[in-house]
């Protein structure tokens, strides 16, 4: 008996080539809403203005409560945004990552915690303070 | 004007941005399985590390000069690549992606601004914004400007961005600090024979007569000497020409004697070469398998095994491939070896249609389907989420080394840098 070979469409007349009938058949009524039609919103939109300068950092410990920031906290943090005294950001102290609000005191500028245990550090000259980036966002699970 | 933005000391400033302590320590980055250095940073350098250097034949540097040890983590340093050529792009439209850590710029229309500023501009923008250190070098050709990308980092007085001089005697001077060898194109092995010549440096090469270089070497040769002369003899390429092969391959963490770790590997290899190819967009009309023992081995056994299989109509499916690939390895093994290396190559690429077989039954659209979503959940879920059993189920020995690899800081939520606050 011979093989039967099975029917294979044409090049170019494949099921899925068929144009795609997007909106609705005037068979009812127009769906009031067509005029209306808009994007969902997309929440990096309005979190991020710089995605390649855009970095998600994990906060650490309970001394930022007072601005809001909790242990586990997702932070979004922008290398592009300036630090200006009363932001909050991410500054390198001797070498290591530490969240502080950002304050312009009578010595100069100083990295603030927001709670009532933790002292601010001045940043002057005898400690090697650098920032990193700045808190524009954090998300919090409530 | 093109101008060449490179990296400084790249997948080392990778790690550094993360790990802020290793600022002013020398660093090393160490190949796939800790095997060589292929990345120093600037202390690294001066404590007499060589690039490419084994990486037990440092172990006493390492200790006397406290170097910082990294396996290489190519997920953070692309991710990072990433946003140094979108910080760029911000600056200039035109741009070519040369390597992980190389960026050709089109100046040519912006040539009515002042491009060693906008060069400046860019290098600081790019360290704010990525933390990643750049060096700039422009001028008139690409081969110029690579060549000026290398005194922007040797030279401190450049401060990073060396706009090549139009005219002589300054023109003539930079070209002649340049060794012949470190001209773009030229390599250690026309080097040697060009200094052989009485050619010692980029100037000797441009003053020589090109008709000599192209009967002497070849045509790439005499138009490496053209650019250095100033003359355009490269645009910049937009896209990269399709790729002929497509190989996923590795060396075995420990050597493999076994026939299901090495199955499981090459798995590993097929399913890892199948998803890069539909990410491409590409079919692939055969595939390749090969595995090898260790050549430096002198006192073990030697073998080299593989096989080739084709596929009509071509495909990108996981388990098309992977199947061919599992009776190719079945055939190429050879048990009692200690094997090093395996891998699968997928070739005959294509870029676009599939050419359907007369005798065709497979149902493609169905096939399709199912890869995407497979594809869809990997990316989503992470790399590996969804895969053939074949490619194993728990971690083995022929798995890479990677002993000191930092997190995957930017891409995986579970490995964010953290923040002590």
């Amino acid at each position: 008996m011979l093989p039967s070979i099975p029917y294979a469409p044409a090049p170019g007349a494949s099921p899925l080539s068929r144009p795609l009938l997007a909106g609705t058949v005037q068979a009812g009524f127009p769906s009031p809403a067509d005029d209306y039609m808009e994007r969902s919103l997309d929440l990096n939109e309005e979190l991020i203005h710089r995605p390649h300068a855009t970095f998600f950092l994990r906060a650490a410990g309970h001394s930022m409560v007072g601005a809001g920031i909790h242990d586990g906290d997702l932070l979004i943090v922008d290398r592009a945004a300036s630090p200006q005294p009363g932001l909050v950001v991410v500054a390198i102290v001797d070498g290591d990552f530490t969240l502080k609000r950002l304050s312009q005191t009578d010595d100069g500028l100083a990295l603030e915690a927001e709670h009532p245990n933790y002292r601010p550090v001045s940043v002057g000259e005898e400690t090697d303070v650098r920032i990193w980036g700045v808190v524009t966002f954090v998300i919090h699970r409530p | 004007m093109y101008a060449l933005a490179d990296c400084n000391n790249f997948y080392a400033s990778c790690e550094r941005v993360f790990e802020p302590k290793l600022e002013g320590r020398p660093v090393v980055v160490l190949s796939n399985n800790d095997g060589c250095v292929v990345a120093r940073s600037q202390e690294a350098k001066d404590a007499g590390i060589g690039m490419g250097e084994p990486a037990f034949k440092c172990r006493d540097r390492f200790d006397r000069y406290q170097v910082v040890v990294r396996s290489s983590n190519y997920t953070l340093y692309d991710d990072m690549s990433r946003r140094v050529v979108r910080s760029i792009l911000e600056f200039v439209p035109d741009v070519e992606i040369y390597s992980i850590d190389e960026v050709f710029l089109d100046l040519r229309p912006l040539n009515h601004l002042d491009v060693e500023s906008l060069c400046r501009t860019i290098r600081n923008r790019v360290k704010q914004w990525t933390g990643i250190p750049i060096s700039i070098g422009i001028a008139s050709t690409k081969t110029l400007a690579k060549l000026a990308n290398r005194i922007a980092k040797k030279d401190p007085t450049a401060q990073g961005v060396f706009q090549l001089p139009e005219t002589d005697p300054d023109r003539a001077l930079a070209l002649d600090s340049v060794d012949v060898g470190d001209v773009w194109g030229v390599g250690s092995r026309w080097g040697a024979k060009l200094r052989g010549l009485g050619i010692r440096s980029a100037l000797d090469l441009a003053r020589m007569p090109t008709d000599d270089l192209r009967k002497r070497f070849n045509v790439v040769a005499q138009r490496t000497a053209l650019e250095l002369r100033g003359l355009v003899c490269q645009e910049l390429e937009d896209v990269a020409p399709p790729r002929k092969t497509l190989v996923r391959s590795r060396s075995f963490g420990d050597m493999v004697t076994d026939f299901e770790q090495m199955s499981e590997a090459i798995a590993n290899h097929a399913v890892r070469a199948a998803e890069k190819l539909r990410h491409e967009g590409g079919t692939a009309g055969q595939v390749s398998v090969f595995l090898s023992t260790n050549r430096f081995r002198d006192d073990l056994p030697q073998y080299h095994g593989g096989g080739t299989a084709a596929f009509l109509p071509a495909t990108a499916s996981t388990p098309i491939i992977l199947r061919e690939a599992m009776r190719l390895t079945r055939f190429a093994w050879r048990q009692g070896f200690h094997y090093k290396k395996a891998g699968v190559m997928l070739g005959d690429l294509s870029f676009g249609e599939i050419q359907g077989g007369l005798f065709d039954t497979r149902d493609h659209p169905r096939d399709d389907r199912l890869m995407a979503a497979l594809d869809e959940v990997n990316r989503k879920m992470g790399a590996g989420t969804l895969r053939p059993a074949a490619t194993g189920v728990t971690p083995k020995g022929w798995r890479m080394k990677r002993e000191h690899c930092s997190p995957k800081y930017t891409t995986c939520w579970r490995e964010l840098p953290r923040v002590q606050t």
